[in-house]
């Protein structure tokens, strides 16, 4: 009984205007290949890949232009055939448009690919083969995390995982990517499913979408009816219903200790992009190379899901769905409760673009601030249970161990405070200010730390160093004393 | 009668209590380290002279004295002086504090004579390099000090600001700006 | 090419909410209950009602204008006006014009700005003032006109009602009473019996508001239904006005239960004085309110408990304005105690075990 109750129970959260009508149509498949892509060697969590190419040498659809790096990485490949321009640091699409570094790829236009072999059935291979062909594919999570899935399948294997949950919630306003896969690849997605679960040694799985999309629930049941060990169910419309946490905390009842990993606790979650991916991968041996991407906001004359390759720069992503860039007052990556700001539109889309936003300045969130009341929406919203009006006062005033005490650590930027706050306070910019900030701190202390050592390593060698000189000057005195002493006994001798 | 017994008996019982205040402090004593010691011990110890004093432990006894500011160590940046507030026991106003630049020096590979000058004053061997060879600078260790960049006979050695990467970078702490001025703002870099 | 360059963190979409229009919920929700104040009492309550209100952003702007600020979106976040508002409501209705000077002023100066202003505040400042003004002024704050609607020839006309506001009322026990709980307080002092003081009163007027009182504070009827707009609105949450009453009614259904001759029941409890008024727009204010939905039980359950507490043994007839100013500064230490739980944390912020399986 009471298990029943924990399990129906969500915490706080925001019903956002969906936002999504404009963009609910076909994925649209003939996004022309642009001139030159600008592949990203980091498009994933974890270390970047090292690129194994040449300048000036010509690649294949599908080719290894990098290869991961350690045990948390990914490789990227080559999105479309042609040649390989440059290997250098461009902007990368990150609010500070920082440059990183990218493998420029003009392509030839023939989208020639690269022969590969498959496996007949992949089921007759061992978990661990598909893991391996998995992380060969460059695959991670697609729902914005881009945590390498090799990892996550091998951490299920290495824990008895009971169930995989596949998210299909989809909870940001304006994305509907995921939806449109469901509805128009199910089929695709159910063979991914099959694909982890094997390749986790896991039992069973269940899809969780929001009720928000029955048509993308009866296509994806559809499509699971054959399959017992697969279950797709319906979950309320709630932002932030698709943080993995909160959805482990619906679908099995069961929360995550801050520290661990789901797995830990028997369950693992990925995308439905993810599992389209694993399906791509194992059965047509094809690598991740493009997404589905929502490209939606009241700038945008033509919104739609358009399926286009890593690299693609958002400029020309907008000329395609013809963004008024007059009106344009916020690019975004990602969703808008989420998502980043991008400073401007010459930059790739990448593994974690689920979505860019052209919004108008209506449709954006007043910036007027006012000072806080302290109605304790952000408190009731905050599906992690913190009270963020408390951390942002003290924040304010440079209080940042108070802050890390009231739970700053716990915050996961989903947004919820900064979009109740009638005061229009930006919370989650406090918040991850300050992560930056208390981050930052850490490694200064952690340096003077260091400094220290070195600095009394070196007064150390120092003092051995003077230390040895006045020895050898004794040393240098007491010989010559003996030397003389040697001399007088033997002039006395004599 | 009654005033001279009310100022008997207060008088006897204040000298009490002061006994027992006496014997207190002298029995309960806790021990701890001169605050100057504990401020040197705080500060990096590398004599590099920034904030003005000729070293660490003058600057601590100025700090103790009250004849300095808790943010005074450049090196140590804000979370130094946290701690220098907290120990001191004073309030610590850091948003009138400018965070300081960060400086790194560098080598100019074209320049060096490899004189291993530089080497010899860098307080945390943070130079590394040979005789007649380029002379390289490992950022983590550098502390900003400048002692090098006075004694290079060619002037190789510069200090850089510290370069924001992708790695580094933070975000701004939130301002209550007014909306024109951001939009206005908005087209300065890009 | 589209250049912005300052980085913007989410959400960059919002709830179509801001502070004023809080406040003007708030006002819009206190309307109803206002005008019945307005038409029952007549001219000299409208004089002493707008009296107070421009008080109160005089003050406000003054304020703010010593503090350097740009007045006019202060004044405009309608704040102010609402403090204005509910101390007037608190107001007996012919207090002369300077009461409610003399309380916009404490209740803006001494209740809000001198915290630093808006949000900062520990005591709700219509609360304060009111207590300060009947600690300071006894016989002001407990003289209680009769019943005399605006519409009435023996009511005071426009000319009689600033003569009543601006120069004193003349007449005073001609016009005036006392409040039911007042009364029942001197008449038990008396020693006399429930059911003999309570011959004349009806509930049916008490609860329409047909009764000596406040300015704004006799309908229960009305304000209930300001607060249900509010509770449908999702302006205020439920459980301070519910822990409140319910304390409150059952408290007072326990000792008339026990002794009826001597302990008024739940019914005279919820109808008469300030509690629907406390209960469902002084307690619930956020800034002095605690923060988590126990919280706000537990603070609006203590200021029911000490209503009733003040009410059937205090000195004076009512006590929400003391109940609700001495829970307010246990709201700090509420918020302290109680507090959500983290995910994955137990309530000491402690990582949570995992379940052995």
């Amino acid at each position: 009984m009471l298990s029943f109750f924990k399990k129906l129970r969500i915490r706080g959260g925001v019903h956002a205007e969906e936002r999504k009508a404009a963009t609910a149509l076909p994925i649209v498949n003939d996004f022309p290949l642009p001139k030159k892509l600008y592949i990203p060697l980091q498009q994933h969590v974890g270390k970047a890949a090292e690129p194994v190419i040449k300048v000036g040498e010509k690649v294949l659809k599908g080719q290894l232009l990098a290869h991961s790096q350690g045990l948390v990485s990914a490789p990227v490949h080559a999105p479309s055939s042609g040649i390989i321009l440059d290997v250098n640091d461009y902007p990368a699409p990150h609010p500070s448009a920082l440059p990183i570094r990218m493998i420029v790829l003009e392509t030839d236009g023939k989208d020639e690919w690269l022969k590969t072999s498959v496996a007949a059935d992949p089921f007759q291979l061992d978990a661990e083969e598909i893991s391996l062909r998995v992380g060969a594919a460059g695959i991670v999570g697609l729902g914005g995390a881009t945590f390498p899935t090799v990892v996550k399948l091998n951490m299920g294997r290495e824990n008895q995982i009971d169930t995989l949950i596949i998210n299909g919630a989809e909870c940001e306003p304006y994305l509907c990517c995921d939806d449109r896969l469901m509805q128009e690849r199910a089929a695709e997605i159910i063979d991914g499913v099959r694909l982890m679960l094997h390749g986790m040694g896991t039992k069973s799985a269940v899809v969780a979408i929001e009720n928000n999309k029955p048509q993308a629930f009866l296509a994806m049941q559809a499509a699971a009816e054959p399959y017992v060990q697969i279950k797709v169910m319906q979950i309320p419309t709630r932002y932030p219903m698709g943080w993995d946490r909160q959805l482990i905390r619906y679908v099995t009842g069961r929360e995550v200790p801050v520290g661990c990993r789901s797995s830990e606790i028997g369950v693992t979650i990925h995308n439905v992009g993810t599992a389209h991916a694993v399906h791509k991968a194992i059965r047509h041996g094809q690598p991740l190379l493009s997404r589905v991407v929502t490209v939606a906001g009241g700038a945008v004359n033509r919104p739609m899901n358009v399926e286009v390759p890593f690299g693609t720069l958002i400029s020309e992503l907008f000329a395609f769905c013809e963004v008024n860039t007059e009106n344009t007052a916020r690019i975004i990556m990602g969703g808008p409760m989420m998502g980043d700001s991008l400073p401007h539109s010459s930059l790739p889309t990448v593994k974690a673009t689920s979505g860019i936003l052209a919004l108008t300045t209506n449709e954006l969130k007043n910036t007027d601030e006012q000072p806080c009341i302290r109605c304790a929406s952000c408190v009731s919203v905050c599906p992690a249970g913190l009270r963020p009006l408390d951390m942002a006062n003290n924040i304010r005033i440079n209080q940042l161990d108070a802050a890390v005490d009231l739970g700053l650590k716990d915050c996961i930027s989903c947004g919820c405070c900064s979009y109740i706050c009638p005061s229009n306070i930006p919370l989650v910019q406090y918040f991850k200010y300050a992560s930056g900030e208390v981050m930052a701190r850490q490694q200064a202390q952690h340096k003077a730390e260091q400094t220290k050592k070195l600095i009394d390593a070196r007064n150390a060698r120092m003092e051995r160093i003077a230390q040895q000189q006045r020895e050898d000057e004794l040393a240098r005195i007491a010989a010559k004393a003996e030397r003389e002493r040697l001399k007088a006994e033997q002039e006395t001798a004599a | 009668m009654y005033v001279l017994s009310a100022i008997v008996s207060l008088t006897l019982l204040g000298l009490f209590l002061g006994l027992l205040l006496g014997v207190a402090a002298k029995y309960l004593k806790v021990e701890s380290s001169p605050v100057v010691d504990e401020l040197e011990a705080l500060l990096p110890g590398s004599q590099c002279g920034q904030c003005g004093f000729p070293g660490c432990r003058p600057a601590a006894e100025a700090l103790a004295e009250g004849n300095a500011p808790a943010t005074l160590c450049p090196p140590g940046g804000s979370a130094l002086a946290e701690q220098i507030a907290a120990l001191l026991g004073i309030d610590l106003d850091l948003s009138e504090v400018k965070e300081p630049e960060l400086l790194v020096a560098r080598v100019s590979e074209d320049t060096c004579t490899g004189c291993t000058r530089c080497f010899k004053v860098c307080p945390t061997d943070a130079i590394v390099g040979a005789p007649k060879q380029i002379h390289a600078v490992v950022a983590d260790a550098c502390i900003a000090c400048k002692k090098c960049v006075e004694v290079c006979p060619t002037e190789c050695l510069q200090m850089h600001p510290v370069e924001v990467t992708l790695r580094n970078w933070r975000w701004a702490k939130p301002q209550a700006v007014p909306v024109q001025a951001l939009e206005t703002g908005g087209n300065a870099v890009c | 090419m589209i250049t912005h360059l300052k980085p913007n963190s989410g959400a960059h979409v919002g709830a179509n909410n801001s502070v004023s229009r809080i406040m003007w919920q708030v006002m819009f929700a206190l309307m109803p209950a206002t005008a019945f104040g307005l038409f029952c009492f007549g001219w000299p309550a409208f004089n002493l009602f707008v009296v107070t209100l421009l008080s109160a952003l005089f003050f406000e702007a003054f304020c703010v204008r010593l503090r350097g600020k740009a007045v006019k979106p202060v004044i405009m976040d309608g704040s102010a006006l609402l403090t204005g508002w509910l101390l007037a409501m608190t107001l007996p209705p012919w207090a002369p014009w300077w009461i409610g000077v003399v309380g916009s002023g404490l209740a803006i100066i001494l209740g809000k700005q001198v915290y630093g202003g808006l949000g900062q505040n520990l005591f709700n400042p219509a609360m304060l003032a009111r207590v300060a003004l009947l600690i300071s002024f006894p016989i002001e704050m407990t003289t209680w006109a009769n019943v005399s609607p605006i519409i009435l020839a023996s009511s005071p006309d426009f000319i009689e009602g600033l003569r009543i506001t601006f120069l004193g009322l003349v007449n005073i026990d001609a016009s005036t009473g006392a409040t039911t709980l007042g009364f029942v307080k001197t008449e038990f002092s008396q020693n006399h019996l429930l059911t003999d003081i309570l011959k004349d009163n009806s509930n049916f007027l008490n609860l329409i508001g047909w009764t000596r009182g406040s300015l704004g504070e006799t309908s229960s009827l009305l304000l209930s239904l300001g607060g249900l707009w509010l509770l449908q609105q999702k302006v205020i949450q439920w459980q301070i006005p519910v822990s409140l009453l319910l304390t409150v009614a059952l408290l007072a259904q326990v000792f008339h239960g026990i002794d009826s001759e001597h302990y008024i029941s739940p019914l005279l409890h919820l109808n008469s004085g300030a509690l629907m008024c406390v209960a469902l727009f002084i307690a619930t204010d956020y800034v002095t309110s605690p923060n988590t939905a126990t919280g706000q039980l537990v603070f609006g359950a203590s200021c029911g408990l000490l209503i009733f507490i003040i009410r059937t043994w205090g000195a004076y007839p009512e006590g929400a304005g003391f109940a609700v100013l001495l829970m307010n500064s246990a709201t700090p230490l509420i918020d302290h105690y109680i507090k959500p739980r983290i995910y994955g944390r137990d309530r000491k912020g402690k990582p949570l075990e995992i379940p052995k399986s």
